[in-house]
């Protein structure tokens, strides 16, 4: 049942972290459908075990870049849900001060280098983050987080090749969810598991269950230790899902065309991360009270942002003009 | 005449030109279902093997959109967001733009790229960009930015049967915008411009989705007394420099309205254009309204601020004729 070496305080961590994702995550459809949030949003429900496997491996020194889909890799980076909220309504106390939004959050203490906007743009900065703390000899790791459709960008094999000859410190998670936008990998992607395009870069390339946290950490946690002790980089792959639209409100593009089918969807819903953890630790770990303590402190903790979010003032117009240079 | 709106046009004058030719057809990202409706149903028609939904490579298809057209096809590439240009830079600026010129003329390059472009609402700094402006100062490309459906439709068709590389810009805000579209074959030839609303006192030079802002403003400058001239250029490059100097040569005053960014924009192109040729004729310095040099915004309030509006043209042609 348990076997696993992870403590239980460890184990509780992560499935909050979960839980904050896919309520956050849930919240977000919600109030993006009420139009209370400006431009649009992707949102990972499904996909919560990648992000926080792998984000339970990392140190707050260590690096993460994210992509469009990135507020679950932020949370669980150590991404505070008001200032996340308040960047997604556009309000100057966002991360960003509503300059980015949803697909460009953002906090550099917490290590976060960014969500991206560009497909693919991540996996060159991961690796120059890699660079940085190899050329200073700092220790740091970063972890590259994402998806399939990225990894037919050039932008992924020159960095897996730039990172394996110059051994960096990297750990690149492919967040394979089967589509990218509303084409399926398997047409237009010339392997099935993303993983063996590790072998043309002479690295290790490992497919994971994504949907189940506890692999997803010892196995990135392995990564992370090869990676400190200067032995270069691996190519993880997450198998996931994202159960919701590629943006929410897709269904205005798509008319009555499907590109998935609906018992694929209601399959991989019954690989929930979340119930994949409880039909594993709880009773035996964790009791029901606990895990249902968790659910309503989460609640509480969403509740707040979105209230944070909703008081918030705008930035002022003239804001519009700030931050470009550094005048040090 | 039928009314079509600026998507149907773009999907009604694919249609026509993969039917006319069978060396055309068209790649990109989703194209079965066409993201924003462009290339909805085309696939039904012309099949998987002439629409083809390419994978997340941008340099990757648009290079080998430049490579079938030197071996004779004649591809159209769409590159959904106008921002995502950058992520093929050299194939179409050292690649596409240069390789005819580079052989000596031997090589045609029958290429058109599509993408849209501008700011959407709180679509944020890598979604929103016009980008065309980068491409003027890039020799051998021809850049085209219809302003409504009757314009898309023409220039579309009018690109794809070019024998040179063409961008087409097309503003996501027009996509629903509707106008009348005969229902026989025309074409918009590319290098000439459209007179939008004829006036005495200022021309307005407006480009893409502009033109609709600057037809707005001279409705409102009418009741203040002032008579304005909206003249959409169409296509960037070639520039209809004969129509604009002539405007100008009546009106003695110009406005260059752009949603791009002021600096080495297009409009700072089609100013230094009249200031050079049409110096006699001016009252008044060429005046720009333009973006402020920043990335575009996320936060509603501060995207609103920094992108030309109507309002903002009629108060700067106010401003101008004192
Ligand atoms: C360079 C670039 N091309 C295209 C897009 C449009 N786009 C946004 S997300 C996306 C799909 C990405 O698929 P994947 O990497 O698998 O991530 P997922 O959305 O499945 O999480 C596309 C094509 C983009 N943002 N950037
Ligand atoms: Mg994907």
């Amino acid at each position: 049942m348990a076997d696993t070496s992870l403590s239980t305080d460890k184990l509780l961590d992560m499935y909050r972290t979960m839980q904050t994702i896919r309520q956050f995550e849930s919240r977000v459809r919600d109030i993006f459908q009420e139009g209370q949030i400006p431009g649009f949003v992707h949102v990972s429900i499904g996909e919560e075990a990648s992000a926080t496997g792998v984000a339970a491996a990392l140190t707050k020194q260590d690096y993460i870049t994210s992509t469009h889909r990135g507020h679950g890799h932020l949370i669980a980076k150590g991404g505070e849900v008001k200032p996340m909220m308040a960047e997604l309504f556009g309000k100057k106390t966002g991360y960003c001060k509503g300059k980015g939004g949803s697909m460009h959050i953002a906090n550099f203490e917490l290590g976060i280098l960014g969500a991206n906007g560009i497909v693919g743009a991540g996996l060159p900065i991961a690796t120059g983050a890699g660079l940085a703390a190899k050329v200073r000899g700092s220790g740091e790791v970063a972890a590259c987080f994402f998806g399939d459709g990225a990894s037919n960008e050039g932008t992924f094999h020159e960095s897996l090749n730039i990172a394996s000859s110059w051994k960096l410190p990297v750990v690149y998670v492919c967040e394979n969810n089967l589509y990218g936008e509303f084409t399926a990998g398997k047409d237009v992607t010339s392997v099935k598991d993303i993983a063996d395009r590790a072998r043309g870069h002479d690295m290790p390339g490992i497919v994971v269950n994504g949907n189940d946290v506890v692999e997803v950490h010892e196995t990135t946690s392995q990564a992370v230790e090869r990676a400190r002790k200067g032995e270069g980089p691996t190519l993880i792959e997450c198998k996931t899902y994202r159960w919701e639209g590629h943006v929410v409100g897709e269904e205005a593009f798509l008319g009555k065309r499907s590109y998935r089918p609906s018992d694929e969807i209601e399959a991989w819903k019954r690989r929930c991360p979340l119930i994949t953890f409880e039909q594993r630790f709880v009773p035996d770990t964790f009791s029901q009270e606990e895990i249902e303590a968790v659910q309503a402190d989460v609640k509480r903790a969403i509740d707040d942002a979105v209230q944070f979010a909703q008081d918030s003032p705008y930035p002022e117009p003239e804001e519009a003009l700030e931050d470009m240079f550094s005048n040090a | 005449m039928p009314e079509m709106n600026f998507i149907q046009a773009i999907n009604t004058a694919l249609a026509e030109e993969l039917r006319l030719d069978s060396k055309t057809f068209l790649m990109g990202l989703d194209v079965w279902v066409g993201a924003f409706g462009a290339t909805s149903g085309l696939t039904d028609e012309f099949g998987a093997e002439r629409i083809l939904n390419a994978p997340i490579s941008e340099a990757g298809y648009a290079g080998a959109g430049v490579g079938a057209a030197m071996a004779g096809m004649r591809p159209i590439v769409e590159i959904e967001f106008a921002s995502f240009f950058y992520c093929c830079w050299d194939q179409v600026c050292n690649q596409a733009a240069k390789l005819r010129y580079m052989s000596g003329g031997q090589a045609d390059m029958p290429i058109t790229f599509r993408a849209v472009c501008g700011a959407v609402g709180s679509a944020a700094a890598q979604h929103s960009e016009t980008v065309y402006s980068q491409f003027m100062s890039v020799p051998g490309l021809k850049i085209v930015v219809p302003s409504g459906a009757y314009d898309m439709k023409g220039l579309l068709k009018s690109a794809i049967r070019d024998n040179n590389p063409v961008l087409v810009f097309e503003h996501l805000k027009l996509g629903r915008s509707k106008e009348e579209v005969p229902e026989e074959e025309y074409l918009v030839p590319i290098g000439q411009a459209a007179v939008k609303r004829e006036g005495s006192d200022v021309t307005i030079i407006a480009i893409g989705y502009m033109v609709s802002q600057a037809l707005k403003a001279a409705k409102a400058l009418e009741e203040d007394g002032i008579s304005a001239e909206v003249i959409d250029p169409r296509s960037l490059i070639p520039l209809d420099e004969e129509t604009l100097l002539s405007s100008v040569a009546k009106t003695h005053n110009v406005l260059v309205v752009d949603e791009g960014h002021l600096r080495c924009g297009a409009a700072a192109e089609i100013s230094a254009v009249i200031a050079d040729k049409g110096f006699d004729s001016l009252d008044a310095p060429v005046k720009r309204l333009a973006a402020p040099d920043v990335p575009v915004p996320f936060s509603p309030p501060l995207e609103k601020f920094i992108l030309p509006n109507d309002k903002k043209i009629s108060a700067t042609v106010k401003e101008m004729l004192g």
